[in-house]
């Protein structure tokens, strides 16, 4: 038996294993010195699993007694988290050499938070939950203050800290509210307990408490707090890191929660996630108006952006499900290009973040400046690129469920946030003449932002066939 | 009354009254013993419902080392604890309105709470009779829940990296320990042993 339960997991205990040998090898041997090169076999072999992972993987396999679940949907997520973390990594080489951060813990650390993202999103059971969204949060807390006599990264790492630790109260007080009622922390025994229009009181405070710490994860409103003074304080290439694959894992978590667990009671948990939805768009578009420092608008835009994602859980549908990991998908994509730019933003070696600074960037780099208003145009939900078909995706998923009024609200929220984005375009073309930033940048960072523009461009013509394996995560999760 | 319900009042009352007088008594070192008697009672809670392995490690672990831990903790830093709690009187009504808030919605909950009729079925970890208590729980750590458990080494590890990533210094001007010079110094070259006659001294 444990041996068939050790295949399922393999991918899992390859990478766990690779970061234990890189963490001791590192640590015998050249310790700091070999960071650079720890971090490129770290990215690399992301990609591998990841490969493996979407190449080789079938059908629906369960592993420790239904603790682990290996399907479709689990399998579209963990390519995405690994892909994206890679991307991650190999962008903040030259940035976190060049400010002394680049410790050789940072990738392992890295890579072991990947590890929890991929228990989180296989999660069959809410101990197994537990345990993954503890990995992923304990590796974030500490690169998030991994500038340690910075007072603004440890601030942040501190902040995260406490504030996680009260959502894992929260979530694990709903946790064992869910145990007492079901008698067991299997979702597939929740399942059959929690069904529609017979759940009790005490279930529903179970339901409710789980909710709030998951809401806590993905840094919906009103548990976003955390989220723009994180953002500010890290380094900003692990700022990138928390926009993109830790959103992944705990949105697909989410997901898998509401529909692997209280899947019988869609109509209990969806004015919720409908509400949480509502008021994370609205949030995340009026208050990034205010701010001109580019990492907090950033953080207030992936609130708004995951307003949009949990539209499309709100809806409850498979439909609902595949629309939430399109929009995913193209989320992670933009942002990974908008971080690459806002690494190169520099001024006579200094990273800069203001976006005053951006005055007439057009003028001096018109190709750069081009790339990223293609992006913030997507960001922004403008036809005809790719983050417009992304937002229209989960409305018509709210629409059919017959949520009009979120789709409605959600229409409102994306013209409100438009002004934001906005605004950075017209800084980089209409702005006045000042001194600005210095040119350049890296080829690396450079690349990734014209490869992520341009995949906006030219992904409306078949999304690059995530459609269909999107489609195909979604019914193996609804049923 | 039969002995069992005689044994779970006195032990609920332990736990009550250690737990009211942890916060309210006025000398912090009090506070540490009244929780050693809050722990003792809540291990008596599992005595009765037949985890005795469970309730000897709550004694250990917790009476014998986290609360020993504070004891060293509280006699050894010298904060006015008097000051913090006038400190803390400030904020005494909203915390009490939140308290009663907070007692009204798990009255709400409790009041109505039932298990669903599956639950009984259901359960994963049922108390075996045919075999020994601690055997049972090594059956549930390392093979049920093995996966869990590998999991929660991960996280102890990570929790370790991260201690050494935030705080490791390395300081150029203190001596370290070289344990491979240590070992490979040369009993002969090191020391010399001399005839001392009685009386006449080196």
């Amino acid at each position: 038996m444990i041996q068939s339960d050790l295949t399922v997991i393999l991918p899992e205990i390859v990478l766990a294993l690779f970061a234990m040998g890189a963490l001791l090898g590192a640590v015998y041997t050249g310790k700091d010195r070999l960071a650079s090169l720890i971090l490129w076999i770290t990215a690399a072999v992301m990609i591998a699993v990841a490969a493996w992972i979407g190449l080789t993987g079938s059908g629906t396999n369960v592993a420790f007694n239904g603790m682990f679940h290996d399907d479709a949907f689990a399998r579209f997520a963990k390519v995405a988290i690994l892909l994206s973390a890679a991307v991650v990594l190999i962008m903040s080489e030259d940035y976190m050499a060049r400010r002394d951060l680049l410790r050789f813990e940072y990738p392992i650390l890295v890579a072991l938070a990947a590890v929890g993202m991929m228990m989180m999103v296989s999660a069959g059971d809410l101990i197994a939950l537990y345990m993954g969204l503890e990995l992923q949060s304990l590796a974030l807390y500490v690169v998030a203050s991994l500038r340690r006599d910075n007072a603004k990264s440890t601030e942040a790492g501190l902040k995260y800290f406490v504030l996680g630790a009260l959502s894992s109260g929260l979530l694990l007080y709903g946790a064992s509210l869910t145990y007492g009622y079901a008698g067991t922390t299997l979702f597939s025994g929740i399942i059959a307990t929690a069904t529609e229009g017979q759940v009790s009181l005490g279930l529903l405070f179970g339901l409710v408490f789980l909710t709030a710490g998951l809401a806590f994860k993905v840094s919906a409103v009103p548990f976003h707090m955390w989220t723009p003074d994180v953002y500010e304080g890290a380094p900003t290439p692990i700022t990138a890191f928390f926009a993109t694959a830790p959103k992944i894992a705990a949105m697909a978590l989410f997901a898998r929660v509401m529909h692997d667990a209280f899947g019988g009671a869609v109509g209990d948990w969806q004015q919720i996630i409908a509400l949480l939805s509502v008021l994370s768009m609205f949030l995340g578009a009026v208050a990034a108006i205010g701010q001109t420092n580019i990492k907090r608008l950033m953080a207030y835009s992936s609130i708004a952006h995951m307003g949009y994602a949990l539209m499309g859980l709100a809806a409850g549908t498979a439909f609902g499900v595949q629309a939430m990991l399109v929009y995913m998908a193209i989320y992670v994509t933009m942002n990974l290009g908008t971080f690459a730019f806002i690494l190169t933003m520099e001024k006579e070696g200094q990273p800069v973040t203001d976006i005053a600074a951006l005055n007439l960037y057009s003028k001096r780099e018109p190709g750069k400046a081009l790339a990223m208003l293609v992006l913030l145009f997507s960001l922004a939900g403008v036809p005809p690129l790719l983050g417009f078909f992304g937002k229209l995706y989960v409305l018509r998923a709210a629409y059919e469920a017959g949520l009009a009024w979120l789709a409605v609200a959600g229409v409102l929220a994306s013209v409100i946030g438009a002004f934001y984005y906005l605004r950075i375009v017209y800084y980089m073309y209409f702005g006045e003449d000042r001194e600005g930033l210095d040119g350049g940048g890296s080829a690396l960072l450079n690349g990734i932002l014209m490869a992520s523009a341009i995949i906006m461009l030219v992904g409306i013509v078949n999304f690059f066939g995530i459609e269909g394996a999107a489609e195909a995560a979604a019914i193996t999760l609804v049923n | 009354m039969t002995v069992f319900a005689f044994a779970f009042y006195l032990f609920a009352l332990g736990t009550i009254a250690g737990g009211l007088f942890t916060v309210v008594s006025r000398n912090p070192v009090h506070s540490v013993l009244w929780l050693i008697l809050a722990f003792l009672s809540s291990a008596g809670f599992f005595v009765l419902l037949g985890a005795e392995f469970v309730a000897m490690l709550l004694i250990i672990v917790y009476v014998g080392a986290v609360a020993v831990l504070f004891l060293f903790v509280v006699m050894m830093l010298d904060v006015d604890f008097a000051a913090l709690k006038a400190e803390m009187a400030k904020y005494l009504p909203l915390a009490l309105l939140i308290g009663v808030v907070l007692l009204m919605q798990f009255a709400v909950a409790f009041g109505a709470w039932e298990a669903n009729a599956a639950a009984e079925a259901q359960r994963a970890a049922v108390t075996p009779v045919d075999r020994h208590n601690t055997e049972a729980l090594g059956m549930l750590l390392y093979d049920q829940y093995f996966l869990i458990f590998q999991l929660a080494g991960l996280i102890l590890l990570v929790a370790m990296i991260g201690a050494i990533v935030l705080t490791l210094r390395h300081r150029s001007d203190i001596k370290r320990q070289d344990v491979l010079a240590q070992i490979y110094r040369d009993p002969a070259k090191a020391m010399e042993l001399k005839d001392v006659k009685p009386g006449q001294g080196l």
